[in-house]
Order: C-alpha cells, then sequence, then structure tokens
C-alpha cells in the first residue's frame, strides 16, 4: 500500500470534512484523515484550524509529549503560542531526557517567534540551568538553543560562558553524539579564555576531536584551534603554521578531476608553492599548460608567473619554462606565456628580446597582437584576503562561508543568525593601487582577483561569442573571467555607493559628470536625471536583449548625445518568477582602434567606469557596441548598434576651425573623391 | 552549520535509502508519513539530533500500524552517552569480522617519476556480538610501539597519519595512551581511517611507448610488472589504455590476459585475472587511423590500473589483538582478513 493516494484528494470544504473524520469512532478513519492532513500541509494548505491538542504534552509516552511540545514550536501564530508556555515550562524539567533535549530547542522557536515572550517567562535561565544537565544529549541541544538565540544579541552573555562552564561543556563533549558535539565546539570557539593557561588546556581537550570520522566535528574544532592558537605563545607544540606546504602533492591535478576542482587546485597549489617545492610546482604546471582545456591551460601558465613573483628566486626557472611552452605553438599556450613574461617582474631585456624573436619567428600575427596588447596586472594574488576579513572567515570555518571567502550576510538573506562576528570589514581600504582600474576601490575583496584587467576579459568574452576571431592575449576563461571580476557583485557596490542600500541590484551611478544611466524599475530613471541637460533627438527604447534569450532578463535601451558626451542609456526588467541579483556589466573595447593610453579615470566606481571608459571611445568606432551583463543566473551578452545621429552634436554646429582640423585629421588613404554629375543646385534648396 | 549541512544531507539520504531501499520522488511520496517522522528525528529547528538508521528503526517503524499498539517508545539510546547501539542485543555465536582494506592512490608522471605514492587504510567490521561489550583494538601503531617501549628490531610497526575514528571510540583516550577502545555499533560500520604517506615500490609498475602516425595507425606498447612479494598474487588486474577516438580496426597480442577495445570510453582494457609478484607481462596493440585528421584536440588521459591482492598489506599494519570483554563473560571470535587494491592508481602518457 502506498501513500501517495493522499495527495490526490482536493475537495472543497475539505479542512471540515477532515475535522469530522478526526473525531471519527473507528481507528482506522481516524489514521486515514491524519495522513491526509499532513497530505495537506505538504502541498502547503493552512490545516491550523485542526490542531488543539495541548494535552498531548501530558501523554505517558515520552515520545508523544516530545513530539506535541516539537510541534507546538513549529506553528508560528501568536494565540497558539501563548498556550504553549505551560506545556513547555513542564517539557523542560520533564523527567524524560528526550522530552528536554526537544524542549530545549522549542525554546529556540518560541524565541525566533516571540522573543519578548521567552525572556519574559524566564525560558532564558531553563536553558541555562540544561547546560549543567545530566544528560550529554540534553546539554548539547541547550547550547545549540543558546547559541542561535545569542546570534540575535550579539553582544549580551547568553551563555555566560564561564571556565566552571566550560569545563562542563568540556566534559559533555566526550559523552555526546557527533552533531552535539559541533555544537559545542561552536559555542566554545566563541569563548574568550582568561588567560594562556585556559586556552592551552581547552586546545588539549578538543584535540582529539581532529581524529573524528565527521568531517563537520573535524571543522568545527579547527575553527576553535585557529581562535585559541593565536592565544599560546609560539613556541608551544600547537604552533604549526604552514602545516599544508607538506601536503602540495595532494593538490596536483589529476585527469578526471572536475573542471571547478582543477581550477581550485591550482589556486591552492600557488598559495602553497615556496622554495623547497617550485620545482615540481613547475613541472606540474608545465603538464597542465599542455591539456586541452583552454580555461585550464591559461591558468595554468599565468600561474607561473604568480610563482616567479612569489617565490622570486624561481623567477628564472619559469621564465625558461615559459620558453620551453612557447615551443608547443598552441596559439593561446604561447599567448598567455608572452604575455606573462612581458608583465612578470623580471625585465631583463634581453631575455624579452629572445622572447620576441622566438615569437616572431613562430606566429607574427601572435606576436603582434601580444606585444602590442594592454598590460595586464599580473599580482600574486594569494595574499588577497584582507586580514580583517580573513579574521571573520575564521570565525565561520565549516560553514559556506569560508568556502566562499565572503562573510554569511554577503550570501544569506534575511537578518537572522548572521550578524558579524569579530571586526566589521572596512571596504575599500585594500589593493587601490594594483586594481586594474586606476582608482577602481575594491569591490572584490571577497574574491582574490586572477590577474586580469576588466576590458580585456570581458572583450574575451564577448569575441568567443560575438566578435570576429581576433587573438586576444591574457583571456582568462569564460566562467573564470566573470567570477573573477564580476563577483563582488552589485551588491558591495552599492554598500559603498551613496545609493539606498535598501534598492537591490541597481547600478550605482558615477557621480562624475560621465553619468552613466543604468538601472532597474524606477530608479533608472532618477539616476539618469541627475546632471543632465536635455539634448537632442532620442530615438525610443529599443529591445536589444530579449527575455527569451537571457531567462528572464530584458534589456533595452537608447544613445544619446548630450553636452559633448555619448550616453547609453538601458532599462532592465525582470521577466522571470525568481529575483535576480548580483548585476554586473562589461563593454568591449572595440578592439582595432582601442588606445589604453589615452584613458583617464575619474569615477569611483569600476562599474561605471568600465561604461564610461567604453562610452568614451564610441567617437571613433565602428558603431555596434557589445555587451556582456552577468547576474547570478548567468551571463548574458548582446550587441547594439549605435544609431549615427548620437555622434552628432546638439545644436549641429561647428567651429570653422574646427571643421576644418578634423577634416585634416583624417588620412588620406580614408578621403575618397568622385564627381557628382548633373547637380544643380538652386538657391532656397 | 554548512559543514554538518553537507554532511547531513548525506546522511539523510543513506537513512532514507535504508528505509525504502531505494530513494527517488516516488518512494518519497509512498512514504511521506515516515519521511515526516524521519526528519523529525533527524533534524530539530535545523540541528541535526539522532542520525543512526539503526536506532531510529527502532522507535520509527516501516509499518504504521505496528505504531497504535502503543508500544513504540523512545529507546534510551537516543539520549545515552552510547547513541549507536542498544542494549538487549543477542545472538548465539558472538563474533567480529575485521576487514583491513588499504587503497593504493599513485600518480606517476610521463618520464616514470613517482609524484604522488599514498596508502589510504580503512578498518571495517561486521560486529555480532550480545550485550554491551568493551572492544580493544591492538595494532602495530608505531606511535603506541614507542611509547610502550616495543620498539624494536623484531617488532615491525607503522606510522598512521590522520587516523579518523567513527564516533564510537574514545577519542580522548586514543589521544592519551593510543588505545582505541570503543562499544561498537551492531552490524557492519567503518571502524576507522588512516593514511600513510610513506613511499612504496608501485606495486603494479607500468611502462608505455604509444606512438601515433597521423593518418595511418597508432602502435601501443605495455609492459606491467609485479612488484611485490612472490608469495602473493594480485587478482582482477585491469589496465586500461588510452587510445585516440577516431582509431579503428584494433589488433591486440597479450602475453597473458585478454585486451578488448571499449570504444565508448577510447581506451583498451588488459585483463590479467591473476598476476603473482614479480612477474612481467607484454602487451601490443594496433590500430589504425582515419586519413583525414579530426580537429578537436585530445587530452592525453592517462593509464589506470585496478587489482586486489588478498592476505597482504601494503604498509605492512597488522592487528595484533581484538579484546573482546562482556559483562557476562562470553567468549567472542575476531576474524580478520587483509586486502590491498588500487585507488586511484593513474600513470600519465605523454
Amino acid at each position: 500500500m502506498t501513500d501517495s493516494k493522499y495527495f490526490t484528494t482536493n475537495k472543497k470544504g475539505e479542512i471540515f470534512e477532515l475535522k469530522a473524520e478526526l473525531n471519527n469512532e473507528k481507528k482506522e478513519k481516524r489514521k486515514e484523515a491524519v495522513k491526509k492532513v499532513i497530505a495537506a500541509m505538504t502541498v502547503g494548505k493552512d490545516v491550523s484550524l485542526l490542531w488543539y491538542n495541548f494535552r498531548d504534552c501530558e501523554d505517558p509516552n515520552p515520545l508523544i509529549r516530545a513530539l506535541a511540545v516539537r510541534t507546538m514550536g513549529c506553528i508560528r501564530v501568536d494565540k497558539i503560542t501563548e498556550y504553549l508556555c505551560e506545556p513547555l515550562r513542564k517539557c523542560l524539567k520533564d523527567e524524560d531526557p528526550y522530552v528536554r533535549k526537544t524542549a530545549a530547542v522549542c525554546v529556540a522557536k518560541l524565541h525566533d517567534i516571540n522573543a519578548q515572550m521567552v525572556e519574559d517567562q524566564g525560558f532564558l535561565d531553563s536553558l541555562r540551568d540544561l547546560i549543567a544537565d545530566s544528560n550529554p544529549m540534553v546539554v548539547a541541544n541547550a547550547v545549540a538553543a543558546l547559541s542561535e538565540i545569542s546570534e540575535s544579541h550579539p553582544n549580551s552573555n547568553l551563555l555566560d560562558l564561564n571556565p566552571q562552564n566550560i569545563n562542563k561543556l568540556l566534559t559533555a563533549l566526550n559523552e555526546c553524539t557527533e552533531w552535539g558535539q559541533i555544537f559545542i565546539l561552536d559555542c566554545l570557539s566563541n569563548y574568550n579564555p582568561k588567560d594562556d593557561r585556559e586556552a592551552q588546556s581547552i586546545c588539549e581537550r578538543v584535540t582529539p576531536r581532529l581524529s573524528h570520522a565527521n568531517s563537520a566535528v573535524v571543522l568545527s574544532a579547527v575553527k576553535v584551534l585557529m581562535k585559541f592558537l593565536e592565544l599560546l605563545p609560539k613556541d608551544s607544540d600547537y604552533y604549526k603554521p604552514e602545516i599544508l606546504k607538506q601536503e602540495i602533492k595532494v593538490f596536483f591535478v589529476k585527469y578526471n578531476d572536475p573542471i571547478y576542482v582543477k581550477l581550485e587546485k591550482l589556486d591552492i597549489m600557488i598559495r602553497l608553492a615556496s622554495q623547497a617545492n617550485i620545482a615540481q610546482v613547475l613541472a606540474e604546471l608545465k603538464e597542465y599548460a599542455t591539456e586541452v582545456d583552454v580555461d585550464f591551460v591559461r591558468k595554468a601558465v599565468r600561474a607561473i608567473g604568480r610563482c616567479a613573483i612569489k617565490v622570486e628566486q624561481s623567477a628564472e626557472r619559469c621564465v625558461s619554462t615559459l620558453l620551453d611552452l612557447i615551443q608547443t605553438k598552441v596559439n593561446y599556450v604561447v599567448q598567455e606565456a608572452i604575455v606573462v613574461i612581458r608583465d612578470s617582474d623580471n625585465p631583463d631585456l634581453r631575455d624579452r628580446g629572445y622572447i620576441y624573436w622566438r615569437l616572431l619567428s613562430t606566429d607574427p600575427v601572435t606576436a603582434k597582437e601580444v606585444v602590442l596588447s594592454e598590460k595586464p596586472l599580473i599580482s600574486e594574488e594569494t595574499d588577497l584576503i584582507e586580514p580583517t576579513l580573513l579574521d571573520e572567515l575564521i570565525c565561520h570555518i565549516g560553514s559556506l562561508a569560508s568556502v566562499y571567502h565572503k562573510p554569511p550576510n554577503a550570501f544569506v538573506e534575511g537578518s537572522h543568525g548572521i550578524h558579524r562576528k569579530h571586526l566589521p570589514i572596512h571596504h575599500g581600504s585594500t589593493d587601490a593601487g594594483d586594481s586594474p582600474v586606476g582608482t577602481t576601490t575594491a569591490t572584490t575583496l571577497e574574491q582574490p582577483q586572477v590577474i586580469p584587467s576588466q576590458g580585456d576579459l570581458l572583450g574575451d568574452l564577448l569575441n568567443l561569442d560575438l566578435g570576429p576571431p581576433v587573438n586576444v592575449p591574457q583571456v582568462s576563461s569564460m566562467q573564470m573571467g566573470a567570477v573573477d571580476l564580476l563577483g563582488g557583485g552589485l551588491d558591495s557596490l552599492v554598500g559603498q555607493s551613496f545609493i539606498p542600500s535598501s534598492v537591490p541590484a541597481t547600478f550605482a551611478p558615477s557621480p562624475t559628470p560621465a553619468v552613466v544611466s543604468s538601472g532597474l524599475n524606477d530608479l533608472f530613471e532618477l539616476s539618469t536625471g541627475i546632471g543632465m541637460a536635455p539634448g537632442g533627438y532620442v530615438a525610443p527604447k529599443a529591445v536589444w536583449l530579449p527575455a527569451v534569450k537571457a531567462k528572464g532578463l530584458e534589456i533595452s535601451g537608447t544613445f544619446t548625445h548630450r553636452q559633448g558626451h555619448i550616453y547609453m542609456e538601458m532599462n532592465f526588467t525582470n521577466k522571470a518568477l525568481q529575483h535576480m541579483t548580483d548585476f554586473a556589466i562589461q563593454f568591449n573595447k572595440n578592439r582595432p582602434f582601442y588606445n589604453p593610453d589615452r584613458l583617464t579615470y575619474t569615477t569611483q566606481f569600476s562599474l561605471p567606469n568600465t561604461l564610461y571608459r567604453a562610452l568614451h571611445y564610441l567617437k571613433i568606432l565602428v558603431p555596434l557596441f557589445e555587451v556582456a551583463v552577468k547576474n547570478n543566473i548567468d551571463v548574458f551578452y548582446f550587441s547594439c548598434l549605435i544609431p549615427l545621429n548620437v555622434l552628432f552634436v546638439e545644436d549641429g554646429k561647428m567651429e570653422r576651425q574646427v571643421f576644418l582640423a578634423t577634416w585634416k585629421d583624417i588620412p588620406n588613404e580614408n578621403e575618397l573623391q568622385f564627381q557628382i554629375k548633373e547637380c544643380h543646385l538652386n538657391a532656397g534648396e | 552549520m554548512s559543514a554538518s549541512a553537507v554532511f547531513i544531507l548525506d546522511v539523510k539520504g543513506k537513512v532514507f535509502s535504508e528505509y525504502f531501499k531505494e530513494l527517488e520522488e516516488e518512494s518519497i511520496r509512498d512514504n511521506f508519513v515516515i519521511v515526516y517522522e524521519l526528519l523529525d528525528e533527524l533534524m530539530d529547528f535545523g540541528f541535526p539530533q539522532t542520525t543512526d538508521s539503526k536506532i531510529l528503526q527502532e522507535y520509527i517503524t516501516q509499518q504504521g500500524n505496528k505504531l497504535e499498539t502503543g508500544k513504540s517508545r523512545v529507546p534510551p539510546t537516543v539520549t545515552n552517552a552510547v547513541s549507536w547501539r542498544s542494549e538487549g542485543i543477542k545472538y548465539k555465536k558472538n563474533e567480529v569480522f575485521i576487514d583491513v582494506i588499504e587503497s593504493v592512490n599513485l600518480l606517476v608522471n610521463a618520464n616514470g617519476s613517482v609524484l604522488l605514492s599514498e596508502i589510504v587504510g580503512t578498518i571495517k567490521l561486521k560486529v555480532f556480538l550480545s550485550g554491551m561489550p568493551e572492544l580493544r583494538l591492538g595494532l602495530n601503531d608505531r606511535v603506541l610501539f614507542e611509547l610502550t617501549g616495543l620498539s624494536g628490531s623484531k617488532n615491525k610497526s607503522v606510522e598512521l597519519e590522520d587516523v579518523k575514528f567513527h564516533q564510537c571510540v574514545r577519542l580522548s583516550r586514543f589521544d592519551n595512551d593510543r588505545t582505541i577502545s570503543f562499544i561498537p555499533p551492531d552490524g557492519d560500520f567503518e571502524l576507522m581511517s588512516y593514511r600513510l604517506s610513506t613511499q612504496v615500490k608501485p606495486l603494479i609498475w607500468i611502462e608505455s611507448v604509444i606512438e601515433k602516425f597521423s593518418h595511418s595507425r597508432v602502435e601501443i606498447m605495455v609492459k606491467a610488472k609485479g612488484q611485490f612479494k612472490k608469495q602473493s598474487v594480485a587478482n582482477g588486474v585491469e589496465i586500461s589504455v588510452p587510445v585516440p577516438s577516431d582509431a579503428d580496426s584494433p589488433r591486440f597480442k597479450t602475453s597473458v590476459g585478454s585486451a578488448k577495445y571499449m570504444p565508448e570510453k577510447n581506451v583498451v582494457i588488459w585483463s590479467i585475472k591473476s598476476f603473482p609478484g614479480g612477474k612481467e607481462y607484454l602487451m601490443r596493440a594496433h590500430f589504425g587511423l582515419p586519413s583525414v585528421e579530426k580537429e578537436e584536440v585530445e587530452g592525453r588521459p592517462p593509464i589506470g590500473v585496478k587489482f586486489e591482492i588478498p592476505y597482504f598489506t601494503v604498509s605492512g599494519i597488522q592487528v595484533r589483538y581484538m579484546k573482546i570483554i562482556e559483562k557476562s563473560g562470553y567468549q567472542a571470535l575476531p576474524w580478520v582478513r587483509y586486502i590491498t587494491q588500487s585507488g586511484d592508481y593513474q600513470l600519465r602518457t605523454s
């Protein structure tokens, strides 16, 4: 017999029928009814009318008592909450540990519904009492509940951690289930030992947990140790920095690793590279550079450059490895290798000359592309995680935060349980100088940036899909590139700008005259207004990216010319059923005419800045404009034709000298002369 | 909480599978009431609670009808310090089966230098013991030998790294004096795992020559050598050698075993049922290549090797004793079995 049939009923007045059935004399009927109720709940129907069985809290069977208190805690209706207090109080003192451990969690649930009531009713004290309970599972759940509650009261010392309590917790640690151990360890990590002796004794008692088969237990133990080791004298047994350096082999890439594992391993290898293992690392990187996955190969080649910077003594070795790679004559390997050599910190001119010579003899076209290309930034980004962020991340070892390298509030929605631990981060305090776009504040704090300058990457992205097959140097990868440079996302941008951060995912307009108007919904209209005088003819917005092509995102726009600047205006419309966040945008540079030396950076924000830069060059370009937009769903590409009218000044006037000078600027070979015959010009026409 | 979140998703999957055999949408629909009951016990307000399926099965029963008798009670095990074993288990014959399984991970460069060689060992137990037995496992653990003064030329010991234990093992005790003591769960479970990074001679060594003559043919020569002691035999040896995806008309010659072309995986699999230590075998393969070369570049997949060597551990780990003490004083028999097998065993090709 299967139970799926209960999902199929869908009659009107069902609730009342169910009520009758629940009171039926026959046991079988009642059981059927209960199953129907549960099925109804599963598909989201409101069946709260049916619950009135508080007497279950008095049932002789502890399973039923616990079940009652567990279920009632999940009903988020104020009236019911009031009725819950008395049974809960009893259950917290129940003789059966199973009921007590369930009641402990119920306090946390209740706190989530009505925090004031929990405090008024003295449930917090009851929870604190349970920390001294004889049963380890009760202790663990009480700790979990108190920790959860204290997340919303960051400053209160709810857990009242003192050496005696800590001792109890450490004892319970040895006795409770693996999950309970995690609650206790996480709680311990919030404790501040009074001196290094206490820290050491806690470390000693936590260390055995590192041998637990449950990886979550291990990570929580690591977290405690990481935090407390800071307090220990550096010469103690515990202090073992760079512990993974010995294990670099584990991160060698295997042929059948999925690509994301390969890329991640590569990053770790660079982080662990040192003089002691550099020979091995380089040999591996060279091996990877001859694989077939373009993204991976490019990253591997670039990694060689990073090694040269990180382990200075190895620079020469790195260069010779790169030289070997040039011999492979695989187009993108050569490009990547040259770019790395050109810009690494080993500007031995002889070397460079030699490389160019070799390159020219191999592939002159590539050579041209490479040598004349924009200079990318190659930094050793391994230490790019900002120290305060790193501190915060240590507090979140074992959670996704430590995987994403982002604090939890950057990716968890809602206010619950995500108050910042440790110091708040100061946005924009790092790498302003290193950032590829001059004065850009670091919007990608959370993610180490992988070398590329922004323009190039997207340019390359676009070339992959739209552009002509230009040989473009130093492409990372489609995926990597997009993630790296856009990873910080709009959230962080908004966070720093003067736009109220309550407006989600809006492009922050730049504060300079080069206002770039782009945004979402109504706000967009607002921002376009800033500092703009009415201009000449503006074509109505055309749909550039239809929603069907971009998973629900529709982009329409137009070009305008105002006060000597060309603007691109865009409307973003979300036609999907889900939220779209983390917007970022990039523009292709319209390569052949592009001259990076003439760039000036005037804006504070990388995003509008990029836009501005792109627009700045519109006047000399072929009128096809290529754009990539990234959001939490995907990266989309579109291109739009720039109507010629936007190239004209608003009033149509031009000074005589300017006209002549401009005319003379046009190279002779671009001038065509022919005669128009039989053309009569009459006055007035 | 997310490390535990990921872990518990895995755990949930396992628990559901043990309840419904196959975990899929259909089985969840068919058993939604039990699924709810289980979820209730597994997690409360996002806090993982009881995740041991054997214990869960004691009070969350498969047949709803059984619940009506009112017998269903929470087993004290759920909140006990020993939350993985219930009291009152009875067997006529008290036995423990110990499996020591070592997997060899190997990564060799195309030029023949060993990049990575490690042994990952697991000790698995099948426990058929009555009551609440106390077990103590003795291994030839080097640290233990040094602690107890047993180390000497006579006693070979191994240096275990990254030792991880099932939650039943008293970790603080192990930390103190390297004693592995525990009250086991009933039935099958993995007691511990360990790793050894000491380099050992690759058990099966492969030398290969893969010559590709564009537009005409590929010639493959593979030599396999058993580099373990002569008394041991590797069973079920499978050597997979990559071939270009556009290769055709295979021809093989083997000194032992049989070779088979698997076009869907682009490999030749050379199988040798039994491969004694010290022996050396040869396989030659010949493939034709189309005269029109295909455009996409192919990777260079490594040669992979699978094998199993029974009655043997590479690390030399030994179970010295398994003490079983139960208050009723029954005699119990421990059985030990050793096996070494290939783990991730790859040799890169040039």
